[in-house]
């Protein structure tokens, strides 16, 4: 068991080399002088050339990326060209927001989706299971950010129970997080109802009927127990959708995370913030996708066997 | 030894003509697969023959015209600058429709090649590949084309080579998985002991009866690139004015929603219906293509 966590630690560091050297290269990329890019179209000359001398752009490409490894690893993403604050703090103010966001968004997700799901595959073919297979089909067709705007239209402006945009309260986070969270709802609530309707048609579960068990123990006892598996593998992987869809949502919604960060940061050309939130959303995502495998080991010992025999 | 192996490649070029009727009659007895399949014929005959179905200009501007209600002439109004919003939605699923199909060949072109090859021979190249598209995947959801397009610049073109990047790893991916799992097949063991070449075994034998996945696949990613370059179009990421793209359309409306809601509910109802239409459609191919499932529809 400890063996396969450190082997999946291990295999993480080549991907998070490779991720920053794709960060890195965003600026090297763009058409124009990297010094000039970094530091902003508004910036004086002496700053322009500041910059030129710090990050070595003048030098090879593999001591540019030394030098900018080397700041990384201290905590130092550079300066935002727009506010010259450290990107690092901009980052560190934002990205508490994003974290309550995706959390918010899951929490919504797994308690609708599987609840449906669990529902749906205790009642097949009932009204109720019938409607939850048609929302868990318009679920992951409807766009996210038309999803919000649809939301504040109905819950701001026609019936005036939710505000619209910001984070004063708990009430901000509502639209949003039901918004971002719609589509993961919809996916869980499927794999639950079919991952459900496998275990029920097994054996140990007739057999557990048989033994004269209540239904309720049965199903959230015997059968839940066993379903769960397949749906922890789908929400690990739907928190990448999830973050991906918090740009969009953090934009409907005035919501200040990551997301709306990057997209400002790249209409306003700071790319140094860009490259910050970039990297911390990938990071992130990578960290997630590492806590689920280990998660999932433990859930499913077959997991840690086959991957020892197949290596 | 060559007509024997002409025979043998012939019995085994699977996807023949009767396999995709079997595949037809599977797929034509799925009710959603079918309304799926109408809802994107209506699209595309609507996108193509948009100059018929309306006189409107949906470009120009009118602004005369502007930000009016839904009425007889404007059936679904117009917007800021005058212009019918049914008539821009019909061009606009012209752009749609071209950025799914796109995308989608561009990430057919670089992954079933190097899929390909990496399942087949595996090795460094292998080995090398796994890790390029590890890093690739390391970045959630839409977030790698927004990085295409931080590089690339706005504009539709860029979105469709964004997006179509950002679909390269899922295909190499899934092109790799399938080689792995067909090459250790008894016909292709029996093929190579005849004698015939790689190129041949994978082109005749091994790519034909990976198409089923890679079919299916193409039809959920058509549906997952128009909802990307829609949401990139709506961050003022995509397309850019006076295009008629519905994400950005929707982003424009957003200003005037309080008091006109048509200029956002009709771009999105539009985007919601197109996605709807491929994933219902790659959800009865998915059963038609499936053997297991066929058995039993």
């Amino acid at each position: 068991m400890y063996g396969y966590i450190v082997r999946r630690l291990l295999l993480a560091i080549p991907v998070l080399i490779g991720v920053s050297i794709l960060v890195f290269s965003i600026v090297r990329f763009i058409p124009g002088d990297p010094a000039r890019i970094v530091a902003g179209v508004h910036a004086s000359q002496e700053y322009v050339e500041r910059v030129r001398a710090e990050l070595l752009l003048d030098e090879p490409l593999y001591l540019q990326y030394y030098v900018y490894i080397s700041n990384l690893l201290q905590g130092d993403m550079g300066r935002s060209s727009f506010t010259r604050r450290p990107v690092t703090a901009e980052l560190f103010d934002r990205f508490p927001n994003t974290l309550i966001l995706t959390v918010a968004a899951m929490g919504i997700a797994t308690v609708f989706g599987m609840g449906a799901g669990i529902i749906s595959a205790t009642k097949r073919y009932s009204l109720f299971d019938n409607f939850t297979m048609l929302f868990a089909l318009a679920g992951i067709a409807i766009p996210v950010f038309w999803l919000g705007l649809m939301f504040q239209l109905l819950f701001s402006v026609q019936l005036g129970w939710l505000p619209s945009s910001g984070m004063e309260s708990w009430r901000n986070l509502v639209m949003p997080a039901m918004t971002l969270g719609l589509a993961t709802t919809a996916l869980i609530a499927r794999i639950t109802r079919s991952s459900m309707l496998d275990v029920l048609g097994q054996d140990y579960i007739n057999t557990a009927r048989a033994k004269g068990l209540v239904e309720r123990v049965v199903v959230y006892k015997h059968a839940l127990k066993n379903a769960l598996i397949p749906v922890v593998t789908v929400m690990g992987l739907q928190f990448g959708t999830l973050l991906g869809g918090a740009v969009l949502t953090e934009t409907v919604f005035s919501w200040p995370g990551i997301g709306r960060l990057l997209v400002d940061s790249i209409l306003t050309r700071d790319y140094p913030v860009v490259q910050g939130a970039v990297l911390i959303l990938a990071l992130f995502f990578v960290l997630i996708n590492l806590f689920v495998d280990v998660i999932y080991a433990l859930l499913d010992p077959r997991i840690t066997y086959s991957t020892q025999e197949g290596s | 030894m060559n007509i024997k192996a002409d025979q043998i490649s012939q019995l085994q070029t699977p996807k023949s003509d009767s396999e995709i009727r079997q595949v037809w009659r599977h797929l034509r007895r799925n009710r959603m697969a079918m309304i799926g399949l109408l809802i994107l014929a209506l699209f595309v005959i609507v996108s193509i023959f948009a100059p018929v179905f309306s006189q409107h200009d949906p470009i120009k501007l009118n602004l005369i015209n502007a930000l009016q209600a839904p009425s007889s002439d404007h059936i679904m109004g117009t917007d800021w600058q005058g212009r019918d919003v049914l008539t821009r939605i019909l061009y606009g699923g012209r752009i749609s429709l071209a950025i799914g199909f796109i995308t989608v060949v561009i990430g057919l072109t670089v992954g079933i090649p190097v899929g390909t090859i990496s399942g087949y021979y595996g090795g460094k190249f292998d080995l090398f590949v796994q890790r390029i598209i590890d890093i690739l995947i390391a970045f959630p959801g839409i977030l790698l084309a927004i990085v295409v397009v931080t590089v690339l610049g706005v504009g539709v073109e860029q979105v469709m080579i964004a997006v179509g990047i950002s679909t390269i790893p899922i295909y190499t991916r899934l092109v790799r998985g399938s080689v792995l799992s067909v090459k250790e097949e008894g016909y292709i063991t029996a093929a190579k002991s005849l004698g015939i070449g790689d190129p041949r075994i994978i082109i005749r034998h091994i790519l034909p009866n990976c198409l089923g996945p890679i079919i299916v696949m193409s039809t959920f990613r058509i549906a997952t690139s128009i909802l990307w370059a829609a949401g990139l179009g709506f961050l003022g990421l995509g397309a850019q004015p006076p295009d008629p793209e519905w994400g950005a359309m929707l982003s424009n409306g957003r200003v005037y929603m309080r008091t006109l809601p048509h200029l956002v509910i009709f771009p999105g109802l539009a985007i919601f219906f197109m996605v709807l239409g491929f994933n219902l459609l790659g959800d009865g191919l998915r059963d038609a293509l499936d053997p297991r499932s066929r058995k039993y529809g």
